[in-house]
């Protein structure tokens, strides 16, 4: 069959070659390949960096002080942003302008297009380290750059397309090799998944909603996350690999019949699977079953490309010992192998479960970010580098070093990544023996795993060493030879015979010559039936789920909605409670769809540093958010949430407030006509109240600071159908569990002065915060009356203690205090200032619910 | 959920469109033969660098 085949080419190609000409001589440009190389491996090490700051600030909070531009919550998109479009962006435009001319045996189309392109990608990625540090994001993860970026984003991606798609058709090869197949889905669907993300309302230069809202808006931004990965860090690098592979091994592809077929299927396959990021979320289940449907076939076509680049290298498996290149493409396409079997098993709903909202997602990810993206990455700069400088690279023992480094950096990282991922999922699903959550305080899971991150840090400090050995080594290489800028190439011209025979007609031909025409009717084509299909839907209100109860959030609280997207805090909390057991008795009610319809953009979160926050909205007092905020630890002890002082400090910038009201009223947001000009009087209104409550509890800050924004948003989270969460009968059944199991007897009531002040400091401790649901004075707020000899369980002292130690999970109390443990000797005293306060008569007690309390009878004092 | 109207049009339609240009390839001729092109993309008409000493024989 083989040999059939290459006769058949071969006896073809002796008639054509006399009518083609002479060989026509051209020259590649290395100068712009150089360029793509040393911007590559520089913000590589920047994103890498980056990358090692926010690790170090998970083991030490204090790391870099407290400064907002360094702050977390805005440091790790920049670092995603900074790894995936700047180190992993260019290193695709160099694997593109080197091996597309040489491919198409002819230079790129346009050297001022080339230009443009590499300046205008550069632009970009210095306008997004500017902006992402000072606050200025959409929130929406690896699309948080604003609008005007955006817009930048498209013009020069739609430059590189129309660079690449020129020279494609002055190519002198008529066959287009598997490797540019990979190149053109990038480049389209990269532009539709852009442009469609980043639908967006402005309201000033560096501020926009989302247009989407809520469930929608989860589900497009999933579709544009999942697609980034799948058409911008795998399509173009599969494509480098069935160029690479080959050149380096120096043999064909193990079967080019695979490479076609794998190309066909992936692409057809990765579009839909999207949804699999969304499992268990309030999106509805069947667009779930699609994605995990997808994501399981996904398996097939990944795995055929990862052998197929592996089995290349059959016979030549002795070269991997000797070149670095090789070494780098051979883990890397082992990585690309390892992550592509683990994402579809991550995509089945049982592992999802575990494994959503923990590291286990960040060790997959940098598996394929680190391994796959990195090693076919450093391999072409090792391969390229010598070779456009024409001498050869200065260390083959230093690039060994960095293999080793970065592998040995890599499995640090991911082992930890891993073992962190499953113990803390393992510790948030666990329940006791009476059914109640074994670590009901988040801060006990987080403490548990932090030698891993630490050992992440590690693990990362060992891949940047590994770099940095590669950007001396590429330059000591480019320093001893010099740059090929005008690299001479000859061939013959393109059999045009071919063309003109099966050209269908000559508008067609016409296009065929003017790439940006045909870029933009491309665009055109697929653009026109998503508008037509979308616009009629949206303007069908029927199409949006709303409950009653869910309302527009108020002007301060959109304002605190914007300080919480400022501060990046959805890096590290989640707001969708997943319909699990132990989910509802941590965070509550889980999470309905209805209730995310006025949220533009979305803040689901997909990962779980922190606590869920959906439904944090009454569950403390103003004054411990204003105290958590200003000092986590003061609140939780141990805690590794950054200080955000300057929100005590800061004034809230509201002069936008009308346009914000005014722009969710466009969006379909329904406040009152004219509400927008009411919009800055009801801030102020709102903030003073919020301001008084603080003074009540004694925190004396001004009403126009940001936390007072920040609190409105975060006490409102959750509560709009908290009426309805009340209702469902379950956590009475689960009450009767609750109560079996030991407890103290025995115990009679310190009447000491000292036992009794001991017990009332403890009482009125910050670390404990009895008195935020039991008052001051203990009668009662959110907890019952403790003064009114009404109890719910036996009013014992013994009892009383063994209920401040057991907590009443359903009803919001943590078991021991919020954080710090008290032992027994504490527990009998503050027992005993609760029994010594009885019959105090506070004023305005809250009134005994009669249904669940009963008068004390059985005193044992 | 309109906007899964939106998402689904777009999957099908990127995905007629790889299904297009599937055609056009197949009828372009684009894989008469899958043999050479494995070949032919390994040589380059002049070799530009020296291939380093250390690695290859």
């Amino acid at each position: 069959m083989t040999t059939e085949v290459h006769r058949k080419g071969a006896s073809q190609s002796a008639p054509q070659r006399a009518d083609r000409g002479p060989l026509e001589t051209f020259y590649y440009d290395n100068a712009v390949v150089r360029n793509f190389a040393a911007v590559t491996i520089i913000w590589g090490i920047v994103g890498f960096l980056v990358g090692l700051i926010v690790a170090l600030k998970l083991v030490y909070p204090n790391f870099l002080g407290f400064i907002p531009e360094l702050s977390y919550g805005r440091l790790r998109p920049l670092h995603t942003n900074a790894v995936v479009f700047a180190f992993g962006g260019n290193a695709i435009f160099l694997g593109v302008y080197y091996s597309l001319p040489r491919l198409c045996k002819a230079p790129m189309f346009s050297r001022a297009l080339s230009k443009i392109h590499f300046w205008g990608w550069q632009l970009i990625i210095v306008a997004a380290a500017i902006s992402l540090p000072l606050g200025y994001t959409t929130s929406k993860e690896y699309a948080e750059l604003e609008w005007p970026i955006d817009i930048l984003i498209a013009v020069i991606w739609v430059v590189f397309g129309a660079n690449m798609l020129g020279t494609i058709y002055k190519r002198r090869v008529k066959h287009m090799y598997v490797a540019i197949w990979f190149y053109l889905a990038t480049f389209i669907t990269v532009a539709v998944l852009h442009i469609v993300n980043s639908f967006e309302l402005p309201v000033s230069p560096m501020k926009s909603y989302s247009l989407y809202a809520g469930v929608q808006d989860a589900l497009v931004q999933w579709w544009y996350g999942h697609n980034a990965v799948a058409f911008f860090l795998t399509t173009p690098f599969l494509g480098i690999m069935y160029y690479f592979i080959p050149k380096v091994a120096n043999r064909p592809v193990f079967s080019y019949r695979l490479s076609i077929v794998h190309f066909w299927s992936l692409v057809f396959i990765y579009i839909w699977a999207g949804p699999h990021h969304l499992l268990y979320t309030a999106l509805p289940n069947w667009a779930q079953s699609l994605g995990v449907a997808f994501s399981i076939m996904l398996i097939a076509p990944s795995w055929g490309g990862m052998l197929n680049g592996l089995l290349t290298l059959r016979g030549a498996w002795d070269r991997v010992r000797e070149d670095p290149v090789l070494k780098f493409l051979v883990v890397g396409v082992t990585a690309y192998g390892m992550t592509t079997f683990e994402g579809p098993m991550m995509s089945l709903k049982n592992v999802n479960a575990l494994t959503h909202y923990t590291d286990y997602v960040i060790a997959h990810v940098h598996m394929g970010a680190l391994a796959w993206n990195g090693g076919l990455a450093f391999a072409m700069l090792y391969y390229i580098v010598p070779r456009i400088y024409g001498t050869r690279l200065y260390s083959v023992k230093l690039a060994n070093f960095h293999f080793w480094a970065a592998t040995l950096g890599i499995a640090f990282y991911v082992l930890a990544m891993y073992f962190s991922g499953i113990t803390q999922a393992l510790m948030w699903k666990e329940f006791n023996e009476e059914g109640v959550l074994r670590y009901p305080n988040f801060l006990e899971t987080v403490t548990q795993i932090m030698p891993m991150f630490a050992m992440r840090a590690l693990g990362g400090g060992l891949y940047i060493a590994g770099a940095v050995a590669a950007v001396f080594n590429l330059w000591a290489t480019a320093r001893q030879g010099s740059l090929i800028a005008e690299e001479e190439e000859q061939a013959l011209p393109l059999d045009t015979r071919v063309a003109q025979s099966h050209a269908s007609s000559s508008v067609h031909r016409w296009l065929e010559g003017r790439p940006t025409q045909f870029a933009l009717l491309t665009f055109v084509a697929i653009f026109i039936g998503g508008v037509v299909e979308y616009v009629p839907t949206a303007l069908v209100e029927s199409n949006i789920p709303t409950i009653a109860a869910v309302k527009p959030y108020t002007p301060l609280e959109l304002e605190g909605r914007d300080l919480y997207i400022r501060e990046g805090c959805n890096n590290c909390h989640s707001q969708m409670i997943r319909p699990f057991r132990s989910e509802v008795e941590r965070y509550g009610d889980y999470s309905k769809a209805g209730e995310f319809v006025y949220d533009h953009p979305f803040l689901w979160g997909s990962k779980r540093t922190g606590p869920d926050l959906h439904r944090i909205g009454g569950k403390y007092p103003d004054s411990w958010h204003a105290l958590h905020m200003k000092d986590p630890e003061s609140t939780s002890p141990g805690s590794i949430m950054p200080a955000y002082p300057w929100l005590l400090t800061d004034a809230l910038d509201y002069s936008l407030i009308d346009k914000k009201v005014e722009a969710m009223r466009t969006l379909g947001v329904p406040y009152e006509e004219g509400f927008a000009i009411e919009a800055a009087a009801d801030l102020e209104k709102q903030s003073r109240k919020v301001a008084g409550r603080l003074v009540d509890s004694g925190m004396e800050i001004a009403p126009d600071r940001e936390i007072i924004a920040l609190i409105a948003y975060m006490q409102r989270l959750g509560t709009d159908i908290r009426a309805d969460a009340t209702l469902t009968g379950r956590h009475d059944k689960l009450m009767v569990r609750v109560e079996a199991g030991g407890g103290y007897s025995a115990y009679y009531p310190l009447i000491d002065a000292a036992g009794l002040a001991a017990g009332k400091a403890i009482f009125e401790s910050p670390r404990n915060l009895c008195y935020t649901c039991h008052r001051h004075d203990l009668g009662g707020q959110v907890g019952p009356d403790l003064t009114d000899g009404a109890w719910i369980k036996d009013c014992n002292t013994g009892d009383i203690m063994t209920s401040i130690k057991r907590g009443n999970q359903l009803k919001g109390m943590l078991p021991y205090g919020s954080g710090k443990k008290l032992d027994d000797v504490q527990l009998h005293q503050v027992a005993s200032y609760i029994v010594s306060m009885r019959g105090s008569n506070p004023a305005n007690p809250k009134k005994p619910d009669l249904q669940r309390e009963s008068p004390c009878e059985t005193e044992t004092w | 959920m309109s906007a899964l109207y939106l998402l689904v049009g777009f999957s099908l339609l990127i995905a007629l469109v790889f299904l297009a240009a599937f055609f056009w390839a197949m009828r372009n001729g684009q894989y008469e033969d899958t043999y050479t092109p494995a070949l032919r993309v390994l040589f380059d008409g002049r070799k530009s660098a020296k291939p380093s000493k250390e690695i290859v024989p």
